[in-house]
């Protein structure tokens, strides 16, 4: 997603007792309330998944023009995989490393938020959602501007000889990997904020006064508590980092084109539909194993001794 | 002891605001290049001020028609996905019924899926049903990616309301009816503009879902994406840094309008 979300992050935990039971004629009610968006969800969502499950095992000897034909072709998977391992590969350690930095950075942040900035809190939050009041597209082109080889930026580094005389970073991974830092990081910072703001600055007070070491409280206390608002900003992360072909069509090369932008070029430029629609599926089985992988073992540590 | 802590609390602080001017830098740049006359067209450089590109937003057609287009399908996509969700929203907290876990997967999974799924398993079922893709297409997909959003602040707000104001209502003798309209309607309303601000923000801003399934219909997304391969025409510049404008002047009037009424 590529807009604010101000959502309390979907945790998977539906907690809301179920309400009282009501008279009779209420039976029908919530079906036909159910009804329009579960049919629309059922219908656009749910149902193009099994059309691109079928897609996938389409003949790849046949096209668009010619039409295709469901042969339970499951060698378009080895054959997908064979093709653009190195693609999924960079996808996925982009956006791990992506992770990585916008944990380092976005935790801070959230946490001087909730816990710091006091009469300060709303004017930063709103500093936090900001950038998606632009367009996203906008946005990662002004990192163009930024990174430029002519730019201030790449002058400084040039200059304290962190690059070289030739050294640039538009169109390396290094731009890559800040544009999907960047895009995806007030989706880590809000889940986590709306954890860490509910922390009980008392027990932070009670691990001190039992001798607890800053580190010590941190590691003891404060991260199991925000463990919900960290599962959900990590994978509110993850998963749209992983997926995105944007930072690296416009800040990188065809060298740092990961899993999106191949798919992109299946389906739009070389219609090949059989080829995509493997490689989107292999995409999600991939994401969806490490969500459930993750919640899991997130969920066990999420409640503190 | 005492020092180090305080060094703590400035060394959060620091980052913190270190991370927020990462945040905020492309905006001032994308605010600083709409007042730019550019060298040439494949330039991202500042290299000239003018006033220009304000004075003639819509000096390039194509984007402004861009820009409008999008408007449109953002809100025809807002209206339905508000209602759909508002609906879902109020059986999920109000009721009781069979199939809530199906139907709470239903709503999670489309905001786990990758766009990219979404966009490309849509664009595999409009083809194979024969469906020419355009304006409705875009508008469909639209509403199948806000739905869950409006579901879920919907759901918020109803859940955190009172349900002693509408059993009140109900014992002075208020109608069902009299009751939603006058009491449950008023109270869950700011949660409903917040979900629909939300849905026309999303659908908008949307590049992936729409880049698959708009055929020749052109967002202002889908321009700005192709116009980075032609040369950026720094109007798109002013209509970021215009959004931006009238974002922040709604948030602004809201908490305006919140801080009034709370006094």
């Amino acid at each position: 997603m590529t807009a604010l979300a101000p959502v309390p992050a979907p945790s998977g935990q539906a907690a809301e007792a179920p309400p009282p039971p009501r008279r009779g004629r209420h039976r029908l009610l919530p079906y036909l309330l159910l009804l329009p968006g579960a049919a629309w969800l059922g219908v656009f969502f749910a149902a193009p998944m099994l059309q691109l499950g079928a897609a996938s095992l389409y003949d790849p000897g046949g096209s668009l023009s010619t039409g295709y034909v469901l042969t339970w072709a499951f060698g378009n998977y080895p054959a997908a995989v064979q093709a653009y391992w190195p693609q999924f590969a960079r996808a996925f350690g982009y956006a791990g490393i992506a992770l990585v930095l916008a944990l380092l950075t976005g935790y801070p942040l959230a946490y001087a938020i909730a816990q710091k900035a006091g009469r300060w809190k709303n004017l930063l939050l709103v500093c936090v959602v900001a950038p998606m009041f632009t367009s996203f597209l906008v946005r990662t082109l002004a990192w163009k501007t930024i990174l430029s080889d002519n730019g201030a930026l790449v002058g400084l580094l040039r200059d304290v000889h962190l690059l070289g005389p030739d050294g640039r970073l538009l169109a390396t991974p290094v731009a890559v990997v800040l544009g999907l830092t960047y895009n995806f990081l007030p989706f880590l910072v809000l889940p986590l904020y709306a954890s860490l703001e509910r922390l009980d600055r008392r027990l932070l007070e009670a691990a001190g006064d039992l001798y607890a070491s800053g580190v010590q409280t941190f590691r003891r206390v404060t991260l199991p508590l925000s463990m919900p608002g960290l599962t959900a900003g990590t994978l509110l992360f993850f998963i749209p980092a992983t997926g995105d072909y944007i930072n690296a069509e416009l800040l990188g090369t065809p060298n740092e084109y990961m899993i999106g932008n191949v798919i992109d070029s299946a389906f739009l430029v070389r219609l090949d539909y059989p080829q995509g629609a493997a490689l989107s599926f292999l995409l999600m089985a991939a994401i969806l194993a490490l969500v459930f992988g993750y919640l899991r073992r997130a969920g066990t540590e999420e409640v503190p001794r | 002891m005492r020092v180090s802590r305080w060094l703590a609390d400035r060394w959060v602080m620091i980052v913190a605001l270190l991370v927020l001017g990462y945040l905020a830098l492309p905006i001032a740049v994308v605010a600083a290049l709409s007042f730019n006359r550019p060298s040439s067209r494949l330039s991202y450089d500042f290299h000239e001020f003018t006033l220009d590109n304000w004075r003639h937003p819509c000096a390039t057609t194509d984007m402004c028609d861009a820009v409008l287009r999008s408007v449109q399908i953002g809100f025809v996509a807002t209206v339905v996905a508000t209602v759909l969700g508002t609906l879902m929203a109020f059986a999920l907290v109000r009721h009781r019924f069979r199939g809530r876990s199906g139907i709470n997967l239903l709503i999670f999974l489309p905001m786990a899926t990758p766009e990219l799924v979404m966009g490309t398993s849509l664009l595999a079922l409009f083809v194979s049903a024969g469906v020419p893709q355009g304006f409705w297409t875009l508008v469909i997909a639209h509403v199948m990616f806000c739905v869950s959003f409006v579901v879920v602040t919907v759901k918020a707000r109803l859940a955190g309301m009172d349900r002693r104001l509408e059993e009140a209502a109900m014992d002075l003798y208020a109608s069902e009816w009299h009751t939603f309209r006058l009491v449950t309607l008023p109270l869950v309303w700011p949660g409903i503009v917040a979900a629909a601000l939300l849905a026309f923000s999303l659908s908008f801003d949307d590049f992936i879902v729409t880049n698959f399934n708009a055929g020749t219909t052109v967002t202002f997304p889908m321009y700005v994406w192709g116009a980075a391969q032609r040369g950026i025409p720094p109007q798109v510049n002013v209509v970021g840094t215009a959004m931006f404008g009238i974002a922040l002047l709604l948030v602004g009037v809201s908490s305006l309008r919140a801080r009034r009424s709370a006094r």
